[in-house]
């Protein structure tokens, strides 16, 4: 077997907000194709993981290292990181009143491709991969055309980041809580999209708090979070022992061992 | 806040004498010079564009002691501890004699000098006229670290013709302390009255202080307040001022939120009749950091009344993380009523939340159609959709005494339209 | 808008001086500098005038000599020097252009470098520009087409000459001579402007548009316009400015009467563009314009505006609902940066019964700017069952500049419903972030953020408008996030 490409790895990072130490010292690899959920209870860090990984500026990184396809992620700016393929799902998806989804999506696919030296997409070729991605996850055409998330439902919301995942086309998706507000329904359709998008060129880090999204979006690893750092890494069996057995069975596991 | 439109002179208070309570003496000289101009504003002057002070400013006012039997009547809430001041002067008798611990008063009139006023004297004309010629008042200071639970209630009452009342009274809340306090304003009697009131407020570090403010004089009084509110850093400060009767009220109130993390909520209510005019101005100017300000009047207004409300938010040059809300609701009840509502924001930093809302309408007839539907009777379902508008305010009032009181009036109000 | 590309929005932003600001050097006609009766009678002698407007002039004049300037705004400049103001130049060459070709080089190529090439206007767009170059219209073209239908459109002074009883009817009906200070000015020295007269029943097939420029160096600008829409009849008119960069002061005091008779409809848009003075406040166009319509029974005037331009604006386009189902409205977007000041907003004056007014205000405040929303909403005792909704927002781009808002809400009927909402708040930082993480650079994100945040506005605008005024709302704000 060859060996796979890595697309993400983060060591030893440490990060704080307000002074206060969330991350402390998580170390994670993954390689191209792979599905890696990161689970954990409450005030884990899971959000902190995603946040700090796309850039935001409240976060200090204050050890560590993350190498993203061979580049120093943490030197970059957002929008750079976006633009060298990093994507990350809200957890709440911000509303920008007045400014089309098309508009958005458009100026965001533009300033990747510059990025990558390519020239910019016409308008057909843009509407038409519009059509084609907004299928993937059932998305009411006329979404499109509203304003970035604005009077959307929850669904609506989480169906549109999975949308926009797939017209930008990452090298990493981060899907930070995304099962979180969805019923059944609404759920099953953002995880077969996402499963049409996995492929082995690119990777997926799944953070969730419950097990259900991991029936749908079937994962390589299970690794839990809990305070700061990865104490566990699992098949996919983790994720339903630890439906079962509830977050303190791990808090129980390690004070025993 | 003059120009040079307000040319007129007046010598509406030329009959009264020059007080002898020892006011700070940089106050008495700018007052001095204030009464000297003597020039009252028109409405060309912006301050005053809704309040016209023509009648106000015909009578010759005259101080004078009077005696008053029995105040039962205007008691707001029967456990408190209550002083008693009658056209301006205090009347120990009808006072409460047992003062709750962690609270000080003492007469104006009994001090050796008063502290400069924190209300502005220089354009100010009612509240030079207050420090020139000053009745007496009272000053209160809620001791430090003290939480006095026993609210102290103020009473002023306005009597006899042609009275000016130019009373004042000057709150201090030192650090850690926590206070109630009631301003009940009251007449009786007697043809064209002025209640002149000035109150300072001093907020020191982490002092708490809810004030309640009712106001039900006759239609032969006008009344003109000046509140000022002085807050240091933490401190917390609400004042209801509920307007239930009056000829021309005007109420002024200025907050200078000069500490960080303070909040001030401020609201009223009025309900207006006959050709009653109140106007509530109001300046809540935030001069730091990381505070919030509520502020909500309502008012409905029948018959030929006029409503007033001028709310003004600053928000100074990097005074951010401001939150500040300010909202004003009307319902007119005759087609002769009239509201004149000026919310106004002026925000000179970047990172505040703020908001203002005015809202002008009848009564929702869809709303008394249901109602009526229902059993209700039209008058009935108006009572019960005004007070449901109003209580938004009311319901500020913590006090279950002060409510009842309240209550009260406005139960009488509809049913005997007093 | 479809047509206006990120592309073009980049390439704009990459022009960091005022794009309008050079001079055409035309040969120009002018009267001495200074303000007296005499230059009045001159100002009307060479406008070959009639006495009675003559006599309007002086009238005015003396209602001017005896009012005082206003100090209410919440702006602060030096006040202009009357005297020192030429108020009459117009280009030495006096002859009307019949056609496009006769039209000198020279402005031919000032018009391009203002984004309008008239070719292309003609051709693409169909509106009929009426350009004035400083006082007297030069250029005119579509007038043949509207001759069809009746509609006049010509410059203020053709329209004293050919249609005098049109313009003595409606002249200072809207706007009395004694309104204002500068109205009263504008009536006494203004030189020239536009005419619009729609007749009863015909609906305007084209947008009509004028193009101002200021151009002669120390000259005051006082246009007037007037348009007039007869009975059931429909306009859309159009206004844009740009000026000329240059250190001193500028004066512009325009007056702008809208007559919309009963069931007419007047929509009339502004993009102003004015020189707004240069990073440290120095220069800029003084805008102290008197605009106002008045509605007749069913009648409707929507003005709609975006403000970028000008040192000191102070601007409040207003409708009189005086008939009875009449209805105003009031978009506007006001954008000050540096030290721009503006003092902006509308009055709605509901006279009519069933009266309905709409007021949507949006305030973006930058750099060390000023920006004050100011409106009027008064509802006489006869406007039964008016009703208004206004809603005025203000964003606010660095800790250094104002927002402001003072509405004023006046009611005495009881039927009357009146909404006022105001907000003023920071560009969203969460907004910023959920596009950096699409990979969208900050400078193209707050351009998409403020004008999504303006769409209510700039949808009311036409087509070429809106793609103009979007450019500008980006090129206003350009590195202005504090």
């Amino acid at each position: 077997m060859t060996q796979k490409k890595k697309i993400i790895e983060i060591k030893n990072l440490h990060a704080s907000i307000d002074g206060k130490e969330i991350l402390k010292g998580l170390t994670l690899t993954i390689n191209a194709g792979e599905v890696h959920a990161i689970m954990g209870p409450n005030g884990a860090g899971k959000s902190t993981l995603a946040s700090v990984l796309a850039g935001r500026e409240e976060y200090e990184v204050t050890e560590g290292e993350v190498l993203f396809d061979g580049v120093n992620l943490l030197e970059l700016s957002p929008e750079e990181r976006a633009r060298e393929g990093l994507f990350l799902a809200f957890q709440y998806p911000i509303e920008i009143p007045g400014v089309s989804n098309i508009n958005f999506l458009r100026t965001a696919l533009n300033e990747i491709r510059e990025h990558k030296g390519e020239t910019p997409i016409s308008a057909k070729e843009f509407m038409a991969l519009v059509r084609e991605k907004s299928k993937i996850v059932e998305l009411d055409a006329k979404l499109a055309s509203r304003s970035v998330n604005e009077g959307f439902s929850g669904g609506e919301k989480k169906k549109n980041e999975i949308f926009q995942m797939a017209m930008l086309n990452p090298k990493l998706a981060i899907l930070d809580e995304t099962d979180s507000g969805l019923d059944i329904d609404a759920l099953r359709i953002v995880a077969n999209g996402v499963n049409k998008l996995r492929s082995d060129e690119n990777a997926i880090m799944v953070i969730t708090h419950y097990q259900r999204l991991l029936d749908y979006i079937v994962p390589d690893f299970v690794h839990v979070l809990y305070d700061g750092k990865i104490v566990k890494t699992g098949g996919k069996d983790l994720a339903l022992e630890l439906e079962e057995k509830g977050y303190d069975w791990i808090k129980h596991d390690l004070v025993n061992n | 806040m003059t120009t040079t439109t307000e040319k007129k002179k007046s010598d509406f208070y030329q009959n009264l004498t020059t007080t002898e309570i020892n006011v700070d003496s940089k106050d008495r000289a700018l007052a001095e010079k204030v009464c000297e101009q003597a020039i009252i504003p028109t409405t060309k002057n912006e301050y005053w564009k809704y309040t016209r002070l023509t009648k106000l400013t015909k009578p010759k006012y005259i101080q004078q002691k009077e005696e008053i039997g029995d105040i039962t009547s205007f008691v707001i809430d029967q456990d408190a501890f209550t002083l008693v001041f009658v056209n301006g002067f205090f009347n120990e008798d009808l006072s409460s004699k047992n003062k709750p611990s962690g609270v000080e008063f003492k007469i104006l009139s009994e001090k050796e000098a008063l502290p400069p006023l924190q209300a502005t004297i220089e354009g100010a004309l009612f509240t030079a006229i207050n420090t020139k010629y000053l009745c007496d008042g009272v000053e209160l200071v809620f001791k430090e670290k003290n939480q006095v639970k026993t609210p102290v209630q103020i009473l002023h009452i306005i009597k006899g013709e042609n009275t000016i009342s130019n009373f004042r009274v000057l709150v201090k809340n030192e650090r850690f302390s926590e206070g109630q306090l009631i301003l009940g304003e009251f007449s009786e009697g007697g043809k064209t009255k002025l209640s002149n009131i000035v109150v300072d407020f001093k907020m020191e570090e982490q002092s708490k202080l809810h004030v309640d403010k009712i106001q039900f004089e006759d239609e032969e009084t006008f009344h003109i307040s000046t509140e000022n509110i002085r807050q240091k850093k933490n401190s917390q400060f609400t004042i209801n001022t509920i307007t239930l009767n009056g000829a021309l009220v005007r109420n002024n109130l200025n907050f200078e939120v000069k500490g960080e993390n303070c909040e001030s909520n401020l609201n009223g209510a009025y309900l207006l009749k006959g050709k009653q005019h109140v106007d509530n101005h109001t300046v809540v100017d935030h001069q730091v950091a990381h505070c919030n300000s509520n502020e909500l009047y309502k008012g409905v207004i029948y018959d030929k009344g006029t409503a007033v409300f001028n709310g003004k938010v600053f928000v100074r040059q990097d005074a951010q993380k401001i939150n500040a809300f300010q909202s004003n609701g009307n319902v007119l009840m005759s087609d002769y009523a009239t509201v004149n509502s000026k919310p106004e924001l002026e925000i000179y930093a970047d990172d505040v939340k703020c908001s203002h809302g005015s809202t002008t309408g009848q009564l929702d007839e869809e709303a008394v159609f249901y109602l009526r539907t229902r059993g209700i009777s039209e008058d009935s379902a108006r009572e019960l959709l005004i007070a449901a508008f109003i209580d938004e305010v009311l319901d500020m009032v913590q006090n279950e005494n002060i409510r009842t009181f309240i209550d009260k009036i406005i139960s009488a109000r509809f049913h005997q339209n007093i | 808008m479809a047509n206006y590309t990120e592309d073009d929005l980049a390439k704009d932003l990459e022009q960091q001086e005022y794009k309008f600001g050079f001079t055409t050097d035309i040969e120009s006609d002018k009267i001495p500098k200074g303000l007296n009766e005499d230059i009045i009678r001159l100002i009307s002698k060479k406008k070959e005038e009639p006495e009675w407007l003559l006599e309007y002039r002086l009238k005015a004049y003396r209602v001017w000599k005896n009012m005082v300037e206003p100090e209410w705004a919440h702006v602060e400049y030096e006040k202009p020097k009357f005297d020192e103001i030429i108020y009459y130049a117009a280009p030495k060459q006096k002859k009307k252009y019949e056609s496009w070709d006769d039209v000198e080089p020279e402005l031919k190529e000032t018009m391009k470098k203002l984004g309008i090439s008239m070719e292309e206007q003609k051709r693409l767009t169909g509106v009929a520009v009426d350009f004035v170059m400083d006082s007297v219209s030069v250029a005119t073209s579509f007038k043949e087409k509207l001759k069809e239908l009746g509609i006049i459109f010509c410059s203020f002074s053709e329209a004293v000459q050919e249609y005098p009883e049109l313009v003595k009817e409606h002249l200072g009906t809207v706007v009395p001579m004694t309104d204002n200070f500068y109205a009263a000015l504008n009536s006494a020295v203004f030189t020239d402007g536009s005419f619009c007269y729609i007749p009863k029943g015909v609906k305007c097939p084209m947008e009509l548009s004028t193009y101002f420029r200021i151009n002669e160096s120390g000259t005051g600008q006082f246009e007037r316009t007037l348009v007039v829409a007869d009975e059931g009849s429909y306009v859309s008119y159009l206004e844009g400015c740009t000026a000329p960069q240059r250190d001193e002061n500028q004066l512009h005091a325009a007056v702008v009467e809208l007559i919309a008779k009963d069931n007419a409809e007047i929509k009339y848009s502004t993009v102003q563009n004015w020189y707004p003075g240069d990073k440290d406040g120095k220069g800029g166009v003084y805008n102290f314009v008197t605009k106002r319509g008045i509605c007749e029974r069913n009648a409707k005037i929507s003005w709609t505006q975006v403000e970028t331009g000008s040192a000191v604006t102070w601007k409040y386009p207003s409708c009189i609902l005086k008939g009875d189902n009449s209805v105003g409205e009031f978009y506007s977007v006001a954008v000050t940066n540096n030290y721009q000041q503006a003092d902006t907003g509308t009055k709605m004056i509901h006279l009519g019964k069933n009266t309905k007014s709409t007021i949507i205000s949006k305030g973006i405040s930058a750099g060390k700017s000023q920006n004050s929303y100011r409106g009027l909403v008064q509802v006489h005792a006869s406007a039964d069952h008016a009703r208004n909704f206004s809603q005025c927002d203000s964003l606010l781009m660095t800790d250094k500049c104002g927002a402001h808002t003072f509405p004023y809400i006046e009611c005495k009927n009881k039927t009357a419903k009146i909404e006022h909402e105001a907000t003023t708040s920071k560009i969203g930082e969460d907004q910023i972030f959920y596009c950096l993480q699409r990979g969208i650079s900050e400078e193209k994100a707050i351009s998409m953020i403020v004008n999504g945040y303006c769409k209510e506005v700039l949808n009311q605008l036409p087509m070429e408008f809106a793609v103009e005024a979007q450019k500008l709302l980006t090129i206003s704000l350009e590195g202005s996030v504090g």
